[in-house]
């Protein structure tokens, strides 16, 4: 007897899912099929998180040497491909040391609540059509909620190493996510009310024209809000090299250290991975169905690269000034963005509740003269006050000073 | 409910990515707000002053390549001009030609890491440094060319330089001149301007100029404070005397004028370059003074220059014999780190780096 899949089952419209449960469950139980379905699956996930991560911090280091007028790591593999793979076997090999002081259990689970909710986001990203392994209704939902969960383990860390300069960063890295998510639940909430839904998948096919180009300031307010939430430059305070060491895992080393840099450069591809499928069409693209997962990674990509140019070249804000960017600038941006794109949404939409791609193009041309508009009228009102002087060596008389003479 | 708050006190460094080198500063925070300041050196000390007791006077000159490392044409300056004072000599035109010469370009070398390590404690990652080493790293294939080395050059000697420049170094001086005003400018380009470099510099850890002397800070430092100081000008030693150059004056007293007078005194030196190129005419590059040199009993000399960080001088006595009596340096770093509570009190965390990286203090000079 072989086992089916209820329709209404948000795993039904995963075609690689369903394959496995029914050729399982020719010979199995339906119980273990469902299991090995998933276990099968989610290997896949992992994986791909984990080697993403890999190859990501292949290219960011390939990519910052480019920046920085040197070459990168190029001695292993081709372009130095494997090099990643040589970090990891220095990495496990190492001493896996823990402070004294420090608070056992906590200081342990940190590496292992960072890399899971990167894994949680990405089951419910698709792929390709129907590649996602959940296709959740609340998918919008559900990785704003999950992504929340690092800043609990940032601070776990910052907490438990008996550190001070851990504990700069994990203060530093609480009170910049929590001031940034805001911001960036208000960008999403303006693609989630044009899409008329919360799945990732009916958000990509909602896309006729590319949410970037139809809500451009959400889509720079996600990205500088995610930038922050990701601790990269020029929001990178909570590890801040020059100051302070590397910040709440100053203290890691070894394995914990491998997972928790995995687990950093896995979110900025599994963050890339969503921007693309919420504002640069996902998997739409030219030519075949079947090369959805092609321009996915295409667009992933050109996230990823936007990341790392942002790290090659910003210097870092203060955390007051990091602070003031986000609620005074990316905060009304956002609200901006969604008063706009509600009132537009209520006027364009018909009767049946679709918009059209004209209705998307009329969109689009109203809220590119908005961004213009808000950030030069928000950017003005945080502008710092002071003139800047004209700067040519000169001669400054200074009281007290004209008196000392060379004896 | 209320929340208890104290102060947390860090030790930052010895071993911190951005306290340049082995600098140690205890300081107590109130969150992020510095409140007390405590310096501690001494991780770097090589007893250099006493082992130049123990070497004759051409071999101490190897000891000042190590004070400041990324300066140490300016320190073989420094020492070589005390002990021509010493000795009463002057060295040939074209030996001060050179000197001149060599010590600009290293200025421009030390400006250089300044600037970059400055902007890289901004939090820019690596990209200004590695622009500033790229142009670094011809001046240093130059240095190699006139003496091997290039780091610990060794190149000067009492009574002139080493050797004179080889045939196929003016063309290469030609062709550093022409490609670095490009490079520089694509630099400066980049970060003068730099919003970010704008608001996180402006305004923070600003030395008045009544601070700075009272301090006796020297150099840059006291230029962007708004003192118009500079030994070049005020006692013109070489060839200073023969060339035109303006002295870059900060009027904010801040960080980015620290920064900025850097960036200015890069342009001053090359035009200082270009008119050693155009005037130097051959000749002798060293006087014949004899290997081991025995300067009189009883005399003291202080010889000074403005190095890339403030006022170095040597000060040395003899006792007739073959190596000084005492010889005590006037380090630039260790004087203008004295301003370090004016500077850091009050400030955030984050200040505290670009400050200490504003006065650009090198460790080897610190402890020397």
């Amino acid at each position: 007897m072989s086992c089916q899949l209820a329709s209404d089952s948000i795993l039904y419209a995963n075609g690689i899912y369903r394959l496995v449960y029914e050729i399982v469950g020719v010979v199995l139980p339906c119980w273990v099929a469902y299991a090995i379905a998933g276990l099968v699956f989610a290997f896949i996930l992992v994986n791909a998180v984990l080697l993403g991560a890999a190859v990501i911090t292949w290219g960011e280091r390939r990519v910052l040497g480019r920046f920085q007028n040197r070459v990168g790591p190029n001695r292993w593999g081709p372009f130095g491909l494997f090099q990643p793979v040589a970090d990891l076997v220095k990495l496990l090999t190492k001493e896996d040391l823990r402070p004294e002081g420090s608070d056992r259990v906590v200081f342990s689970l940190v590496p292992v609540l960072m890399v899971a909710p990167l894994i949680l986001m990405t089951a419910v990203v698709p792929f390709a059509r129907n590649t996602a392994l959940a296709s959740l209704n609340v998918g919008v939902l559900f990785i704003l909620a999950v992504s929340s969960i690092t800043s609990v383990a940032i601070f776990m860390a910052g907490w438990s190493s008996n550190n001070r300069y851990a504990m700069f960063g994990a203060a530093r890295a609480v009170a910049v996510l929590i001031s940034y998510e805001i911001p960036v639940v208000l960008s999403l909430l303006g693609v989630v009310m044009v899409a008329a839904s919360m799945s990732l998948g009916t958000i990509v096919e909602a896309q006729a024209l590319p949410f970037f180009l139809v809500q451009p300031l959400a889509f720079l307010v996600f990205m500088a809000g995610m930038s922050a939430e990701l601790n990269r430059s020029p929001f990178d305070v909570a590890e801040a090299e020059s100051e302070i060491i590397a910040g709440y895992h100053t203290e890691y080393s070894g394995v914990r250290f491998a997972l928790i840099q995995a687990a950093e450069f896995g979110g900025v591809g599994v963050v890339a991975a969503i921007a693309a499928t919420l504002f640069l069409g996902g998997w739409s693209g030219p030519w075949s169905e079947y090369l959805g997962w092609l321009w996915f990674l295409i667009k992933t990509g050109i996230i990823v690269f936007l990341f790392i140019w942002f790290r090659a070249t910003y210097p870092r804000l203060r955390i007051d000034q990091i602070m003031a960017f986000s609620w005074k600038f990316l905060l009304p941006l956002a609200m901006v963005n969604l008063v706009v794109v509600t009132l537009e949404v209520f006027l364009l939409r018909g009767d049946d509740g679709v918009l059209t791609h004209t209705d998307l193009a009329i969109m689009a041309a109203i809220n590119l003269a908005v961004t213009v508009i808000a950030i030069a009228v928000f950017g003005n009102l945080i502008k710092d006050r002071v003139t800047f002087r004209t700067r040519q060596p000169q001669q400054v008389v200074v009281p007290g000073v004209s008196t000392i003479e060379v004896s | 409910m209320t929340i208890r708050t104290e102060p947390m006190t860090v030790n930052v460094g010895p071993q911190h990515p951005s306290t340049h080198g082995v600098f140690r500063v205890r300081i107590t925070f109130d969150g992020e707000d510095i409140v007390e300041v405590e310096p501690v050196f001494g991780y770097l000390h090589r007893g250099t002053e006493k082992l130049a007791e123990e070497r004759n006077y051409v071999q101490v000159v190897t000891l000042t390549d190590r004070l400041d490392y990324t300066s140490s044409m300016i320190n073989n300056q420094a020492y070589c001009l005390a002990v021509e004072k010493l000795l009463g000599v002057e060295p040939p035109p074209r030996a001060r030609y050179l000197r001149t010469l060599t010590a600009e370009l290293q200025r421009i070398a030390s400006h250089l890491i300044a600037v970059g390590f400055f902007v890289q404690e901004l939090g820019a990652f690596g990209t200004p440094l590695m622009y500033g080493f790229r142009s670094r790293e011809r001046i240093l294939e130059l240095f190699e060319m006139l003496c091997g080395a290039r780091i610990t050059v060794s190149y000067m000697r009492p009574g002139g330089v080493f050797a004179d420049a080889p045939r196929d170094f003016w063309p290469a001086l030609n062709r550093f001149l022409e490609d670095f005003e490009d490079e520089f400018a694509e630099m400066e380009q980049l970060l003068l301007e730099n919003e970010i470099l704008m608001i996180r510099t402006r305004g923070v850890s600003p030395i008045p100029p009544e601070v700075a002397i009272n301090n006796s800070v020297s150099g840059p430092v006291l230029r962007a404070s708004g003192v118009n100081w500079d030994w070049r000008k005020q006692e013109p030693y070489d060839a200073y005397d023969q060339v035109e150059f303006d002295v870059p004056i900060g009027s904010n007293w801040d960080n980015y004028d620290r920064f900025w007078v850097r960036i200015q005194e890069v342009h001053q030196s090359i035009r200082i370059i270009k008119q050693c190129i155009a005037q130097i005419e051959p000749g002798p590059v060293r006087l014949d003074l004899p290997l081991v040199l025995r300067p009189e009993a009883g005399r003291e000399a202080y010889g000074r220059v403005e190095a890339s960080k403030g006022e170095l001088g040597f000060y040395l006595v003899s006792d007739g014999g073959i190596s000084p009596y005492r010889c005590k340096i006037r380090s630039p770093s260790l004087i203008n780190l004295t301003v370090i509570e004016h500077l850091l009190v009050g400030w955030k965390l984050a200040d505290m780096i670009v400050s200490l990286g504003s006065i650009d203090i090198n460790m080897g000079e610190v402890d020397r």
